[in-house]
């Protein structure tokens, strides 16, 4: 640990260097700074990809795992989150211009009666940390406002959350819905919130429970992956 | 009327017993009087006032000598969503009117505290809610439950000490008496961070103390137990609450369904007391038969030593979490800093 006064110019740094000191940037949560990296290796003639991948994602991902191990907690993980979307969205168009591989897309919003939206909010963050594309449709939506966004958006993942006891029978609500119409199977499905647990997720019908946001990036990852290679089995 | 700094009928029954039974669950039991997944409870005290005094009676003669307004959702904030934001004063006033009824024809003396839950939002500069904002929300609703006749206001739930906070000066303005529950359901501590140590700390440190302070819902009673003994070890002058959930939740038939016996409840009851706890009572899936079996068992269990953590595992389920981040090593980050810019 060191509490050296020297400051860094961030210019000045080997390009591992400026990676490793923005893992520490997005870990303390400085927006500036994580913008002036991002476009200092823009200048260097860093990929938009890359620099996502390997000096965003990498450091959200150190943020992720001690946010997994009760090390950071939610506010830790909020200010990391908004320096990563300061970078974000410096990269964001350029990304689409360079038409970077996409990681997956996201549909996700708290059911029903909750208004709870903090794991919510960590979750998109953390899947927009990861390169995913996340499109949110807020608290309290009800079936359809699920089912439309589905319709319109055709995302790989469909996340639901719920912080009350109250609202999480909700979840089972919607997917009983989907299965009602015949998706339910074209989408992955996961659920999260302080009440649930992995057996209520398995009882609902959910592909999967996640406990946080780190574990929902995690599942959403491997899930993704299977799919695709599912469809590359069968081409 | 009553006034914050008046003897009031919590500070009497605190004064002549060694411990208070509290209530147990009201989102589960509503559930299982018909209330649908995403509707707000707070609208039913208006709506079916006689499964609200269902509800509290349910309580008070399963033995409970205290019990929690139908209220918790009812801030502006919380309200909003079923468009019913305007209507703080008039449900809250309700929950509270019809609290008072029944402890008043309960016979003996029971204590009616006015639930107040978390807005839902998170605090500037993180997040949208500022202080003021929260400070007003909060007071709106104290106005009402203390116009409709509460004992003592009850803030549960809690995650962020800001918003605790806010939510005490807001008890001030109210000129009401107040006892205040987080929920410790991260590693530990609560969703923001904040440790039970942590806890003990900040309300010594208020300029309007709350008449007891503690723990509930979160992750099962067994870390709700490692948590009162966390206060313990702060040396707390405050009464400390413990309400713990009835185990975990199960689905069955479209029913949530908590997996603790009314059995395990009264043992968890007894570790409460024993690891320092005076005002005890459950949370979500904790039913009459719970309460009846908690209230049994005080009443014939003689007081021992608080239990270990082992004890606490052995009887009642394992942690959710390894510590809870009150211990000398944990806090500190793990990770080796590069040097920090001033800049």
């Amino acid at each position: 640990m060191s509490d050296q006064d020297d400051d860094i110019i961030l210019s000045e740094l080997s390009d591992d260097d400026l990676v490793a000191q923005m893992f520490d940037d997005l870990y303390d949560g400085l927006r500036e700074e994580i913008e002036e990296g991002v476009n200092i290796l823009l200048e260097r003639g860093w990929q938009p990809y890359d620099i996502l991948t390997k000096a965003l994602v990498g450091g959200m991902t150190i943020v992720g795992n001690d946010f997994r191990d009760g090390i950071l907690f939610v506010p830790e993980v909020l200010l990391a989150a908004n320096a990563m979307k300061g970078g974000m969205a410096i990269l964001k168009p350029l990304l689409v211009e360079t038409g970077a591989p996409r990681m997956g897309k996201m549909v996700i919003g708290t059911v029903k009666g909750d208004i709870h939206d903090i794991g919510k909010n960590l979750v998109s963050m953390m899947m927009e940390g990861a390169g995913f594309e996340v499109v949110d449709l807020g608290i309290n939506n009800a079936v359809d406002k699920y089912l439309d966004a589905l319709e319109a958006e055709q995302p790989d993942i469909l996340g639901m959350s719920a912080l009350l006891t109250t609202t999480m029978p909700y979840m089972k609500v919607v997917i009983d819905t989907m299965k009602e119409k015949g998706i339910r199977e074209d989408y992955i499905v996961l659920v999260g919130g302080a009440p649930l647990n992995e057996e209520f997720g398995r009882a609902i019908g959910a592909d999967a429970y996640c406990r946080d946001a780190a574990v929902a990036v995690e599942t959403a990852k491997a899930f993704v992956a299977r799919k695709h290679n599912r469809i590359a089995a069968r081409a | 009327m009553l006034e914050a700094s008046a003897q009031t009928p919590l500070d009497r029954m605190l004064a002549a017993r060694d411990w208070i039974l509290a209530d147990g669950a009201t989102g589960t039991t509503l559930f299982n009087m018909g209330l649908q997944s995403g509707d707000a409870p707070e609208l039913w005290n208006v709506e079916h006032p006689d499964r609200i005094a269902a509800l509290y009676r349910g309580a008070v003669e399963a033995g409970s000598d205290l019990f929690l307004t139908n209220s918790f959702g009812g801030n502006a904030s919380r309200l909003k969503l079923h468009d019913a934001q305007g209507r703080v004063d008039e449900l809250n006033r309700a929950a509270a009117e019809i609290g008072r009824e029944v402890a008043d024809g309960a016979g003996r003396p029971v204590v009616v505290a006015g639930s107040v839950g978390p807005t839902g939002d998170i605090m500037a500069p993180m997040g949208t809610l500022t202080h003021e904002a929260a400070v007003e929300m909060f007071h709106e609703q104290a106005e009402a439950l203390k116009a409709g006749g509460v004992d003592v206001l009850w803030l549960e739930t809690i995650s962020a000490p800001e918003e605790f906070r806010a939510a005490a000066e807001a008890f001030a303005l109210a000129d009401m008496p107040w006892c205040g529950t987080m929920s410790f359901d991260t590693a530990g501590r609560t969703m923001m961070g904040m440790t039970s140590s942590a806890m003990v700390r900040m309300v010594g440190k208020l300029p309007n103390p709350p008449r007891a302070f503690g723990a509930n819902c979160g992750t099962g009673s067994s870390d709700l137990l490692r948590t009162v003994l966390g206060f313990a070890a702060a040396g707390p002058e405050l009464p400390v609450i413990a309400k713990g959930n009835a185990g975990i939740p199960k689905y069955h038939d479209g029913h949530i369904h908590y997996d603790g016996t009314p059995e395990l409840m009264a043992d968890y009851a007894v570790m409460a007391r024993n690891a320092g706890a005076r005002i005890i009572g459950g949370c979500c899936g904790t039913t009459p038969d719970h309460l009846r079996a908690m209230r049994a068992a005080l009443e014939t269990r003689a007081p021992g030593p608080a239990p270990t953590l082992e004890e606490i595992a052995g009887s009642l389920g394992a942690f959710s979490s390894a510590d809870d981040g009150t211990g000398d090593t944990s806090g500190a980050p793990a990770r080796e800093r590069r040097g920090r810019r001033r800049v």
